[in-house]
């Protein structure tokens, strides 16, 4: 960057008077032109419309936004979302941690297949994900099944906050192994090694120099995971029920059902909000790259 | 590209304990305890075998999701392939698939080289904003987006599909070529502009096939975006125009439709098939010069 810089200044200003100037300047924002057009046209203005409409119907004010706190359903269903999503961060953390870690020590031949391993579900259809689970956690399907065998009875996974947890760990269980693996990789393992060299034993060396160094990869990946499990539809809609609803079904109802743009318009800009602070917040602890490769890989399964 | 050091250091940790012979124990400095392994296997099965459930299903004789399933048939795979429903979901979903990977990805590069080319400050913002489906929840964009093309007659045609799929693919395609952008030399294109190449030219012979890579996975991205799409498609839907994933969805929750195993199982094995292929002919390569290097 700074030698382009400094080439561009020092050529003679008559030399080639265009050349530069049209190579960088005028011409580097034309070409992003159009997608901002496009960008603009298909979703910006359509968020801006939504949240417009939130603080003007029925009546210019806030009170749409009052009437989240008050309606009774909205707050319930948000701490709802809320705990849900934490608890499938905490379970996708404690399985992805030793699964990303085994990936940065284990042989060429392994980690191939161990990284497959996390691919394939990855770029497999999320419908086809979730209609999976719906079939293993049907009424005499096969956890129904197991569990009946063991002596418990009557524990239908379908329609409870248990399923949609259970499929829903399952579902992101990429978006917190990608990021911890880039960041675990990171870690120079000879430190780990000098540790024991002074006398630590492996599992202190391990969780006074390799946990600390992998926070960042932690903390990424769990806000991404926390961010996308809160806003997330399709495993709620196939195997959640209305009585377990969560905050994205509400949304949908609000407008499918209820035609209550304005109320939808309020509870969609929270949300926005709510997930893009998390987003940003991820980008100053664990470096917002790890947490956008990780989702990119992920082709974004919202 | 952090394999050959590791391959490289974990034998030399072997043999070294392996001449200090009576030093503490016979086991390599470092090893990889043996629970961990097994924690790897349960959690990688965690990965793959749930999904799997949908191929058994997919041959059921019955009209329900009971499984296992009692008797057997491939009906479903005759009804996905001869139910128009079906065909015209797959038909829509593979155009406009291709219409958003081709739109997207030239959108995207454009707009990658242009950020990469900028030095002002607004480049960040400019590069945030195009970042936003990315990381916006799928249904608030889906909500909103109903509404406003309810008035534009956007719902229910292929022209709002694009529209919003092609939106939501730009990330992809702008990340995906920003990293092979990062290693780009902009001097190269004033060098070819010096030796009487006009810019797009300079561009084409030169940036372009440097960065091909970041751009051809940009696009496969792009059209697989599109291709999965459910939760903005859902509200977009109308009855003369649906896309695959909204018809398996509502096969799912409403119509209890053992097609949508099929076309699960058929997705499933695609999918693992175009991941595996790869990796396998890569292991393979790498066994071949391994032994040759014995040899």
């Amino acid at each position: 960057m700074s030698a382009m810089t400094t080439t561009t200044r020092t050529s003679p200003p008559g030399a080639a008077p265009r050349r530069p100037r049209g190579g960088r300047g005028r011409g580097a924002g034309a070409l992003v032109v159009p997608a901002l057009a496009l960008m603009g046209a298909a979703v910006l203005l359509p968020l801006f419309l939504s949240f417009l409409r939130s603080v003007t119907e029925p009546s210019p004010g806030l009170s749409n936004y009052a009437a989240l706190l008050t309606d009774g359903v909205t707050l319930t269903i948000f701490s709802r979302t809320v705990l849900v999503a934490a608890a499938v961060t905490l379970a996708t953390l404690v399985i992805g941690y030793p699964y990303a870690y085994l990936m940065t020590r284990v042989g060429g031949t392994a980690r191939l297949l161990m990284v497959a391993a996390v691919l394939v579900p990855f770029w497999t259809s999320m419908t086809a994900r979730n209609f999976a689970w719906l079939i293993l956690e049907q009424r005499e399907g096969p956890i129904d099944r197991a569990l009946q065998t063991i002596g418990i009875d009557g524990a239908v996974l379908l329609g409870s906050a248990w399923g949609v947890g259970l499929a829903m760990t399952q579902v992101m269980l990429p978006f917190m192994v990608l990021p911890l693996y880039s960041a675990m990789s990171g870690i120079d393992r000879k430190l780990l090694l000098a540790a024991q060299g002074l006398g630590s034993r492996p599992l202190t060396a391990f969780r006074r120099v390799f946990l600390p160094l992998s926070r960042g990869g932690m903390i990424s990946g769990g806000i991404l995971v926390f961010a996308l499990s809160s806003g997330f539809y399709v495993t709620p809609a196939i195997l959640g029920s209305p009585q377990q609803s969560m905050v994205a079904q509400l949304l949908a109802q609000r407008t499918n059902q209820l035609l209550d743009f304005a109320a939808a318009g309020a509870l969609g800009t929270v949300v926005l909000v709510f997930t893009l602070l998390l987003v940003s917040l991820a980008g100053r602890f664990g470096g917002s790259a790890t947490a956008l490769g990780g989702a990119v890989q992920a082709k974004g399964g919202r | 590209m952090s394999a050959p050091p590791q391959d490289r250091t974990r034998p030399a940790a072997t043999t070294r304990t392996g001449h200090s012979a009576p030093r503490r124990s016979r086991r390599p400095v470092d090893s990889v305890p043996v629970w961990l392994k097994a924690v790897g296997v349960v959690v990688a099965a965690l990965f793959v075998l749930p999904t799997l459930v949908v191929v058994p299903m997919s041959f059921t004789a019955g009209g329900t999701f009971r499984f296992p399933p009692a008797e057997l048939s491939t009906q479903w795979y005759e009804s996905f392939f001869t139910d128009p429903r079906w065909t015209a979901a797959v038909g829509n979903t593979v155009q406009v698939a291709l219409t958003v990977m081709v739109l997207a990805t030239v959108l995207g590069t454009a707009a990658a080289v242009g950020l990469s080319r900028m030095r002002s400050r607004w480049a960040g913002l400019l590069r945030a904003t195009l970042m936003l489906p990315l990381v916006s929840p799928g249904i608030v964009i889906a909500v909103a987006v109903y509404v406003s093309y309810l008035q534009w007659r956007l719902v229910g045609t292929f022209g709002g599909y694009v529209l919003v799929h092609t939106a939501m693919a730009i990330p992809f395609v702008l990340v995906s070529v920003g990293a092979s952008l990062g290693g780009f030399d902009n001097r190269l294109l004033l060098a070819a502009q010096s030796l009487g190449a006009t810019p797009w030219r300079a561009f084409r012979t030169v940036q372009l096939r440097l960065i091909a890579p970041g751009v051809v996975s940009g696009a496969v991205f792009a059209f697989v975006t599109s291709l999965d799409e459910v939760v903005v498609a859902l509200f977009l839907r109308a009855p003369q125009f649906e896309t695959l994933p909204v018809r398996m969805f509502n096969s799912v929750t409403v119509e209890i439709d053992p097609t949508v195993a099929a076309a699960s199982s058929m997705l499933v094995v695609l999918v693992t098939a175009l991941i595996l292929f790869p990796q396998v002919f890569r292991l393979l390569r790498r066994r071949r010069s391994n032994g040759k290097a014995m040899s």
